[in-house]
Order: structure tokens, then C-alpha cells, then sequence
């Protein structure tokens, strides 16, 4: 069986030149070639530094490459995010590309209910459905149901964490990317994370991921994709 | 999708001196974007000049109707500005006081935009105006108290009652949460973000808090001088800006 | 031997005849004038002055009324200078006058296409309340925008339960202009409608002239659900038992006994007259 190819980086290059620092060249991806197949787990393994992060926020396009192409099938069309509008970007982002991020980035004063909800609702759910859906997947998660109202600001590193994963992971999207998104859960709470990817790769997801946790690594990944840290130019 | 604004080469100057220089940018439907740069980057200016208060110096400012078809913002007459202005558009400014009438109850400051439109019903107009109360988060009870006896950041929400109540298309808002708490801030901008999300908003927001861009925007334009030096993602140009006074901007920002 | 006659040189009744006329062919639009000094005080009706000069000829008979009364200060004034400049025959008599200049009433006695009512307005932009400048107000009513009187209206409903605005109540004339009525008591708005006597309004002061023509319709503004309604008495007036005319409330003596008589010193002495024969 050859799963349909989602993603495909060609020699992607990333440097950050700090303008503000005697213009110092940070180069942190070079010539890099990656592969994404529907249903797999590929897990960048390498170490601090080695551009883990950053490569999965090129390819989320929140980082600009330098060079190099990111190729992503978006509604049975390749585009290229290196090249596409923010428009376009935009819109792979609704439909196409998942991230989770290491943090939660909390918006003030809304609920963590909504906070969940709100992909859903961009997506076209409506919004009881949206919110029974988000209701579903905290209670999977074991977020307490007394904290779905109130504005995860003053939540726990890990209850932050699992809100965040639950509002990356609500929209079924083709391809997921994930920062070490089990960094600061329980055992109990991994396995939940596990199973979530389980089911997402089931139904086809591609999943990019970095997880840290080797036991977690073992159980999610298909494959294991090796970075290594660039010499200084 | 296609465009509802599109700017394209747009320059306004005041004499020898530049308000803004060779502006392009496109606005879809349901969008809003914002222009970040310090004081005396040309952002208000370029935001007049869109909206149709300054005449340019030279480009264009197109704008697609609800019908569809494309109106050339310098061509139109008073007459025809001012209708857009009342029934498609709307316009927050960054100090209540300016936006607001002041002499007159917070009820009528609600309804007036919609007696703009014809609507001659005291009981509907009544109606509507506690509804919009409530939905920017004022006590429907003080329909009938001045202005001058709120809070400062009662008076910014009653403005964007006052400009919402009519559902405009387009939005222009310049720097309306600076000059508040934090706190009261942070209310606004969430209450911003659910009405654009509500009601599809398109809007162009000026601000100088790059923190408002992020929470709100999706897309930024950075201005200096009073060109743009970047535009994209607003998530890109915060996280990896490229111009050196982007990221001199990004470092100036305090975190906490 | 009309040189001069009626106090205004010729070029500035010319001038005013213009603007006269512009305000006839346009109505309810205020045209600018070159208001000239007149020999009393702004307030005290400069500009109906300037307008009743431009008009009266040698056959004309005068009435003048200031709050419905011919025998106020400011009408036995204005009547004596004009029966003094233009030795104009003066009457009290709404019927046997050809020009009636008054200040804040209508007569209570219909009016005849072969007369002519002058207004002393002493503000005549219905807007400037809520609109302090002029450029603007000049634009809205270019544009005809008018919804910002209705703000006015609606405060009126939201501070005391209904429109409140009791004299200088806005009109809409002939279905375009919006138009200051100058300070008449709203009693006296269904007159201007279609009201076979000319109207001219002067403002001395703000150098301003407009005019409602002859059967020109006059709307008063309102809400649906709180139309225009005029005063209504529980009394009668004490002198002539008139159930429908405009009455003042007057205070008798020192003990605060009031008794409420017709606004309209002519129309009431009329209906006594009439009474008695």
C-alpha cells in the first residue's frame, strides 16, 4: 500500500540574520529533505538545537525559509507555502495544517471551553455543536469540568497544556504538527495523547512531531526522522 | 475569495512632508488587519486615507460594493462618501470623546446611525440600542445616561455599539483600545474579537501594541516613515520579522 | 415718491428681493443675505424688519404681533416705525392686513393668498444644537441628512416620555429641506401646511432668509409610534370662551390666581365683538 505523500520539503534552508546584532547570521536548517505520507508519525529526533522547533514552524510558515521549498497537498493541489500568499497560508491553515504548540498562548478573559471551540467554529460547526464537540475531547483529556468556563490563565502548566492540545487536535486536519505537546503531562494524560494520534493517523492524519519523552516517542512514531546542530557560519 | 478593499500605490503628503508613501495592500471580506508602527509612522494617515477622509496625493483606493461592483474611492462625490461612510462602513476613533456625541443619552448615540438609515420606530430604535448595550457589556439601565458619566472604557465599548449597530461591511479603527487600563484593554479587545467574529467584520486597525495585532489580526502591515518595510502574517512578522525595524520593534516589546 | 421709502435704500431692497425670491423658487432653504444694521437691537426682529421693508409698498396695511398680541412693546415699536418710514396704513385686524410681521405666533384667523406672513427668526438652523458648524450643517442639508434632528426628538421621548419640543418644532417643507418654523408654539405647525398665505422667515442676526410658498405641504417630524400631536387645554379662554385657540396662562395678582386667555389679542377681541352683537 503507498499512503498518498501530504508533505514534501526540498532542500529547505533557514538562517536568522539579527540586524540589531552587528547583523550575526544564525543559519539552523540546510538543505534539508522531508518526506510526510498520510498515516505516519514521522518524530524529529536529534539534539537542543539541532532546529527541531524551528523546522516545524517553517513548515507551520510561521517562520519564512530562506530557501528551499515546503510543498503541502492542500484540497488535491500542492502549494507551496515558501512561495503562497498569506491568504493562502491562511487557508491550509484552516483546513490542511494542524500545530500544537509547546504553550498555550491564553487569550485574555475567554473561556477554556471557547478557547477549544473556536477551530470548530471557524471551520463552519455551528456553535452548540462546536462546544459540545470541545466539551467532549477536555473530558477526555481530564481537564475538570468546573475549569471549562473560566480563562486558562491561571491554569496549571499541565491543564494549560492539555487545553492546548485539545484546540490543536479538535479539527481532524491531514496533516499535524506537534512541540513536544507531552512535555509537562502525567502518564495517564500521554497515554490520552497517544491515543488521540492513534486515531487521528487512522483516519488518515500525517503527523510531524517532537517528543522528548522516549517512551512516548516509541509508542506514537512509524518513523524517526534524525537533526542534527549546524556549525555556526 | 475576492477582495472587498484593494489599495494600491497609495501616498498622501502634507506639503513637502510625507504622511505616507506607495501603500499597497488587499482587505478580504471577514478579515481584519492591522498597521503597526510608532507615532509618526504615517499609520493614521494611511488608515484617513483609505477611508476616504483625506483625499490621496496619488494611487487608489478601490472598495467592492455589496453588489459587486468596484467603487474608485477619489471619484466618488460627498454625497456618495458619506452614504458608504453611513451605511457600509464605520469608523472608531482612538478617544471616545471624538466618536461619540456627547450631549445627547447613549441611547441616541446607539440609535443614531440607524435614524441615519431612516429608521423612525422609538419603540424598535429603543430595542435595538439596549440590545447592542448589553452586547458591549453596558447596563441596558443607563440607555438614558449622558456619555460624560462613563468610564473611559465604557464610553470606547458605547462607541463600537455606536458604529456596529448598523452591521457595516468595513471597519476603520484607529488605535481604540490606547489611553486605557490594561485591564479595561484587554476587555475591549475581546469584545472586538467576538463582534469581528460575529457579525464577519472586515476592519483595518492601526495600533502601536503589537500584542493587539497578534491577539486580533491576522495579517499585519509594519509602517516606517511612513512606508511599509513589512506585510504578511502577523504571526510571521512578530515571530520572524525580517526588516530591521520590525525586529527592532519585536525586541522593544515587553513581556511578561 | 418711493425713494427710500420703507427705510432700506433701493439696492439693498433689491438685494433683498433677490434673495427673496431664491428663497421662494427653493423653499425652506436658507438663503444668505447682506443683513444690514437696522435701528434696534438683534433679538428684537431685525430681520422680519429688513424683509417687511423690502415688501411694503404704498397700499400695503401692516400688522405687526409679537407673541400673538398687537399691543406688546415690540409690535407697537415696529408698527410705529413702519407707519413713521413708509407712512403705511397699520391695522390689529388679521383680515384687513395685507403683510403681517410677527414673532412666535401664527393668527388664530385663516390666512388669504393675498397675504403675506413675515417671521422674525432668531435662529434659523434647525440643527445647530447638535451641530455647531456650519459647514457641516450646510452639507447636511445639501445631502439632505437629516437623521440627526431625529436624535433630538428621540432625547426629547427618552428624558420625558414623549416629544417634549414644544415651539420651533422641526418641519420637513415640501418634502425636502428641513426647516426651523422659528420659535411658534408646535400649535401653530398644521398652519404652515399648505397655507394659502405666502411665509417669510428673516433672521437678522445669523443673515438668513427662507420662505414657505403658498400650498406647499409642511411636514412636522416624528416617530411612528409618537406622532406629532399639538397642545391641548383643559380651559377655555376666561374672555372669550374660545375652546380652540393657543392660550397663555397669566398670573393675576399676588396670591398666584391665574386665568388662561387667547394668545391672539385680534382673534379673541373679534370673538367678543361678535359675542356682544
Amino acid at each position: 500500500m503507498t499512503a498518498a505523500l501530504m508533505l514534501e520539503l526540498r532542500d529547505l534552508s533557514k538562517s536568522f540574520e539579527l540586524h540589531h546584532q552587528h547583523g550575526a547570521r544564525l543559519n539552523v536548517l540546510r538543505g534539508l529533505d522531508l518526506r510526510l505520507h498520510a498515516g505516519e508519525c514521522v518524530v524529529l529526533s536529534g539534539p537542543s538545537g539541532a532546529g527541531k522547533s524551528t523546522l516545524l514552524r517553517v513548515i507551520y510558515a510561521n517562520y519564512r525559509p530562506t530557501f528551499g521549498a515546503v510543498h503541502v497537498r492542500h484540497a488535491d493541489r500542492w502549494l507551496d507555502l515558501a512561495k503562497a500568499t498569506p491568504h493562502e497560508v491562511l487557508d491550509v491553515r484552516r483546513h490542511t495544517l494542524g500545530y500544537v504548540s509547546q504553550f498555550l498562548r491564553v487569550i485574555p478573559r475567554v473561556p477554556a471551553l471557547d478557547i477549544v471551540a473556536e477551530p470548530l467554529l471557524q471551520a463552519g460547526v455551528d456553535e452548540q455543536e462546536a462546544r459540545r464537540r470541545a466539551g467532549d475531547l477536555l473530558r477526555r483529556l481530564n481537564v475538570p469540568e468546573r475549569l471549562w468556563p473560566l480563562p486558562p490563565g491561571t491554569f496549571s502548566g499541565g491543564e494549560q497544556q492539555r487545553v492546548n492540545i485539545a484546540r490543536g487536535l479538535i479539527v481532524r486536519r491531514p496533516i499535524v504538527l506537534l512541540d513536544e505537546p507531552t512535555a509537562s503531562l502525567d502518564a495517564e494524560n500521554r497515554n490520552v495523547v497517544a491515543q488521540l494520534l492513534a486515531e487521528a493517523r487512522a483516519d488518515g492524519s500525517a503527523v510531524l512531531g517532537i517528543f522528548h519523552d522516549e517512551d512516548m516517542r516509541d509508542r506514537v512514531a512509524t518513523r524517526l526522522f534524525p537533526m542534527q546542530t549546524l556549525e555556526a557560519a | 475569495m475576492s477582495a472587498l478593499l484593494q489599495v494600491r500605490g497609495l501616498s498622501r503628503h502634507y506639503g513637502q512632508r510625507v504622511g505616507c508613501e506607495d501603500v499597497s495592500f488587499d482587505l478580504h471580506p471577514g478579515e481584519l488587519l492591522c498597521i503597526v508602527g510608532e507615532s509618526g509612522s504615517g499609520k493614521s494617515t494611511l488608515l484617513n486615507t483609505v477611508a476616504a477622509q483625506l483625499a490621496p496625493s496619488s494611487g487608489s483606493v478601490r472598495y467592492r460594493q455589496r453588489s459587486g461592483g468596484w467603487l474608485e474611492l477619489s471619484a466618488l462625490s460627498e454625497a456618495d462618501r458619506r452614504r458608504l461612510a453611513r451605511e457600509e462602513w464605520g469608523f472608531v476613533t482612538q478617544n471616545p470623546r471624538d466618536g461619540l456625541r456627547l450631549n445627547v443619552s447613549a441611547g441616541a448615540n446607539v440609535a443614531e446611525r440607524l435614524m441615519a438609515l431612516g429608521m423612525r420606530n422609538y419603540s424598535q430604535l429603543r430595542h435595538i440600542a439596549r440590545g447592542w448595550l448589553e452586547r458591549v457589556e453596558i447596563d441596558p439601565a443607563r440607555i438614558d445616561d449622558a456619555p460624560t458619566s462613563f468610564s473611559g472604557g465604557m464610553q470606547q465599548r458605547l462607541q463600537i455599539a455606536r458604529t456596529l449597530v448598523t452591521q457595516p461591511r468595513l471597519v476603520f479603527m484607529d488605535e481604540p483600545t490606547a489611553g486605557l487600563d490594561v485591564s479595561v484593554q484587554a476587555r475591549i479587545l475581546d469584545l472586538l474579537r467576538r463582534l469581528v467574529n460575529e457579525l464577519g467584520l472586515a476592519a483595518v486597525m492601526v495600533t502601536h501594541d503589537l500584542a493587539v495585532a497578534r491577539l486580533l489580526a491576522a495579517r499585519t502591515i509594519v509602517m516606517q516613515g511612513g512606508r511599509v518595510v513589512e506585510t504578511g502574517l502577523t504571526d510571521q512578522i512578530l515571530d520572524d520579522p525580517q526588516h530591521p525595524y520590525t525586529q527592532l520593534l519585536v525586541s522593544s516589546v515587553l513581556t511578561t | 415718491m418711493t425713494y427710500n421709502f420703507a427705510f432700506l435704500d433701493e439696492d439693498t431692497k433689491r438685494m433683498l428681493r433677490r434673495a427673496l425670491l431664491k428663497a421662494v423658487a427653493i423653499p425652506g432653504y436658507q438663503v444668505p443675505f447682506g443683513s444690514r444694521e437696522m435701528p434696534l437691537p438683534y433679538g428684537w426682529g431685525t430681520g422680519g424688519i429688513q424683509v417687511t421693508a423690502a415688501l411694503l409698498g404704498p397700499d400695503d396695511v401692516l400688522k405687526v404681533i409679537d407673541q400673538g398680541a398687537d399691543d406688546t412693546t415690540n409690535a407697537v415699536n415696529i408698527r410705529r416705525f413702519f407707519s413713521r418710514v413708509a407712512g403705511v396704513a397699520t391695522t390689529e385686524h388679521t383680515a384687513d392686513a395685507t403683510l403681517i410681521q410677527t414673532r412666535h405666533r401664527i393668527p388664530e384667523t385663516s390666512l388669504r393668498e393675498d397675504q403675506i406672513l413675515v417671521f422674525q427668526v432668531p435662529e434659523p438652523e434647525p440643527l445647530r444644537t447638535l451641530e455647531p458648524r456650519e459647514a457641516e450643517t450646510r452639507t447636511l442639508h445639501a445631502l439632505a441628512d437629516y437623521g440627526l434632528m431625529h436624535v433630538k426628538l428621540y432625547e426629547d421621548i427618552a428624558q420625558y416620555g414623549h416629544i417634549a419640543t414644544s415651539y420651533d418644532y422641526p418641519v420637513l417643507v415640501d418634502g425636502r429641506f428641513l426647516t426651523s418654523p422659528s420659535p411658534i408654539p408646535k400649535f401653530d405647525n398644521p398652519k404652515l401646511d399648505r397655507s394659502p398665505a405666502l411665509m417669510l422667515f428673516g433672521a437678522g442676526r445669523e443673515k438668513r432668509l427662507y420662505a414657505i410658498p403658498p400650498y406647499t405641504r409642511v411636514e412636522s417630524l416624528a416617530f411612528d409610534d409618537h406622532p406629532f400631536e399639538i397642545q391641548r387645554w383643559e380651559h377655555q379662554c376666561e374672555l372669550c370662551g374660545s375652546g380652540e385657540s393657543y392660550l397663555d396662562e397669566v398670573v393675576v395678582d399676588d396670591r398666584g390666581t391665574r386665568m388662561f386667555v387667547c394668545s391672539d389679542t385680534d382673534f379673541c377681541s373679534g370673538r367678543r365683538v361678535e359675542a356682544q352683537a
